[in-house]
């Protein structure tokens, strides 16, 4: 799991590197959590989509019949297997680089990140890889896993539903009337992840619209909560276990979006979307060759 | 005379349900109120409270549908586009998932005031990829919309009536997708009406027979696909132009629609809409509001008084006086042997 998170801040830089931006922050502060999804907590089966990604083949509807999510990247949706779903989709570029890592996206797939006509898209909707719902719009992603939750409970289907969501989202309503319904609901088959890296476009989360204390907030509405280093792997892991009688389980992950890359603390807390200065490039292609070579 | 049917939409989305695996019916905290209080004691395990939180209830309903469940969703007509237009969007229309939205009080219908009116839902829904939009006109309507929903394989909004109806078409005359009842025959002039609109027209239609004027009158009751060559001959066939009537705001709605198949049709006629102009209504009751915009049958009389440039004489007491006399429904004999 180390390895695929080691994996994914390679990869995501190297793309900011060669696209002149991307989404590395989040990257950054996600990586474990990403990584402990992928990397054996989940029950995910084979990849049912093709290694190398197609191109795009249009939106759903009903003259477009032989539409696919992404979601067929993590694997078969029916019973047995736990989901994965995708709330805050700013973070697909991570979500392709842990593919990748897990063997389930081509290498060369990733060069495909924000070209034209390309599914492997800058903020990812549900033809992308790994994703199963179109969620650039966010809140909305909680009250869906909950509905996928609810009909799968609804059938006594086994298998867990996982969402991974991001903290500046618990400023949108809908968060919380998701979270009320599937406290009411006794969803003890979904679980969601947090990254709390603090961070958000505006700046600190604290200054922007403070979302603290989420952890009773999120109990006050019906959750179970656990905290966790959100950096630490087994931490990550054993927090997936918590008991959690009747109740959806919400872990949340506490980050640093700088990561791995302390270089780029001094940029906090503008780090939504990262693009290096001109003289800044050779100095991160060194830390990227260093990351290759395996000495950081 | 006119028939009148108690609520029959309660009774039928029961039928409906008991008959499908997958249906389930969910509400936003307004079961009375939508007629689902009888699905709810016969089918508990297909019903599904949301509460008040119609975001919340869209999403949620986008994620059943994708395994597999259609969801019903019941509450007044404003809170399925207006307060949750994105979800509407982002959740149920793109993926373009079996979800309906079984929308109460259409338009003018409540004393209820501006929220709860929803006056340009027509306009608003059709402009979103992927969506189907049906509107109930009389109980015949109302009993038999829900089977048609069916065959379709996406997202439906429905303009559903409640109460007590009155049965402007034969029974055994079905709800068809995107196909008018053609109920006068006529070369003078077009009408065309939906909704609770239509017996206003009807009512119209009958008093000008008297007079010599014969309309033709459609009742449109899919408003998304817009398609029926039945209209488009309809359109072609008026030697003094068309009018539509809805209990929608003069834009985007029927009157725009039209306007859309005239002009893309190359027909040469003259268009007039009667509808909610372009403004917001108040809270009163439906018949006042009715008055007030012209969407009765008094309105339409005035307005064809115009659009013929003759005088009918026809007295706002004589139209409140008049009745209605829906033909009977012939009884076939095969039906007859069934019983």
């Amino acid at each position: 799991m180390e390895q695929i998170a080691h994996g994914i801040r390679q990869r995501v830089l190297e793309l900011t590197i060669e696209k002149n931006g991307c989404y590395l922050s989040q990257a950054l502060s996600s990586a474990e959590i990403v990584s402990v999804l992928y990397g054996g907590l989940m029950k995910l089966g084979e990849s049912q989509a093709p290694f190398v990604a197609p191109s795009f083949g249009g939106v759903p509807g009903n003259s477009n019949k032989d539409y696919v999510t992404g979601a067929a990247y993590n694997g078969p949706t029916g019973p047995g297997y736990d989901r994965l779903l995708i709330s805050p989709a700013h973070y697909a570029v991570v979500i392709y680089a842990a593919l990748v890592e897990s063997g389930r996206l081509s290498p060369d797939s990733l060069k495909e990140f924000n070209v034209d006509g390309s599914i492997v898209e800058q903020i990812g909707a549900e033809h992308s890889p790994g994703f199963e719902l179109t969620t650039g719009s966010f809140g909305q992603a909680i009250s869906q896993a909950g509905g996928i939750a609810h009909a799968r409970k609804m059938r006594n289907e086994k298998g867990r539903v996982f969402l991974f969501m991001s903290d500046g989202e618990l400023e949108e309503g809908q968060t919380w009337e998701g979270i009320q319904a599937a406290a009411h609901y006794k969803l003890d088959n979904l679980v969601v992840y947090v990254d709390v890296n603090g961070q958000q476009y505006d700046g600190w989360t604290k200054d922007v619209m403070n979302i603290e204390p989420i952890n009773s907030r999120i109990e006050a509405f019906g959750g179970t909560c656990v905290t966790v280093d959100g950096h630490h792997i087994d931490e990550l892991v054993r927090a997936s276990q918590t008991p959690t009688e009747n109740k959806p389980l919400f872990v949340l992950c506490y980050t640093n979006s700088a990561q791995g890359l302390p270089e780029l603390d001094y940029r906090k807390p503008n780090l939504h979307f990262v693009r290096f200065r001109d003289h800044e490039i050779e100095q991160f292609k060194a830390i990227l060759e260093d990351m290759k070579k395996g000495v950081r | 005379m006119v028939e009148f049917v108690n609520n029959p939409h309660s009774e039928n989305m029961v039928r409906y349900g008991r008959e499908r695996e997958n249906t389930l019916v969910l509400s936003g905290d307004l079961t009375g109120s939508t007629e689902i209080a009888e699905f709810k004691k016969q089918l508990p395990e297909k019903f599904v409270s949301m509460g008040m939180a119609e975001q919340n209830m869209l999403s949620w309903a986008g994620g059943l549908a994708r395994e597999g469940y259609v969801p019903f969703l019941h509450t007044f007509a404003v809170f399925l586009y207006r307060r949750p237009y994105d979800q509407l969007s982002m959740s149920v229309a793109y993926p373009n998932l079996k979800v309906r939205l079984v929308g109460f009080l259409p338009g003018i219908m409540t004393p209820g005031g501006v929220t709860h009116q929803a006056i340009e839902d027509i306009s608003v829904v059709k402009s979103i990829p992927n969506m189907t939009i049906f509107e109930t006109g009389d109980a015949t309507d109302v009993e038999t919309v829900l089977d048609a929903t069916d065959d379709i394989d996406g997202p439906i909004y429905i303009r559903m009536l409640r109460g007590r109806l009155p049965r402007l078409f034969p029974k055994n005359e079905p709800f068809k997708f995107n196909t008018a009842r053609i109920l006068n025959e006529g070369d003078d002039i077009t009408v065309l009406s939906s909704g609770i609109c239509t017996e206003e027209a009807m009512k119209a239609v009958e008093l000008l027979k008297e007079k010599g004027v014969h309309v033709k009158h459609l009742h449109i009751s899919t408003l998304k696909p817009f398609t029926d060559e039945r209209v488009v001959k309809a359109l072609h066939e008026s030697k003094n132009g068309v009018i539509t009537l809805e209990n929608h705001s003069t834009i985007g709605g029927l009157g725009s629609a039209v306007a859309d198949v005239i002009a893309e049709n190359g027909i040469t006629t003259k268009l007039t809409k009667i509808g909610i102009p372009d403004k917001y209504a108040h809270g009163a009751s439906a018949e006042y509001l009715m008055r007030k915009f012209g969407l009765d049958a008094l309105g339409l009389l005035n307005t064809m008084e115009k659009a013929l440039d003759k005088k009918f004489n026809i007295t706002e007491e004589q139209v409140k006086t008049f009745d209605l006399k829906v033909e009977q429904e012939e009884i076939k004999d095969t039906q007859l042997e069934a019983l």
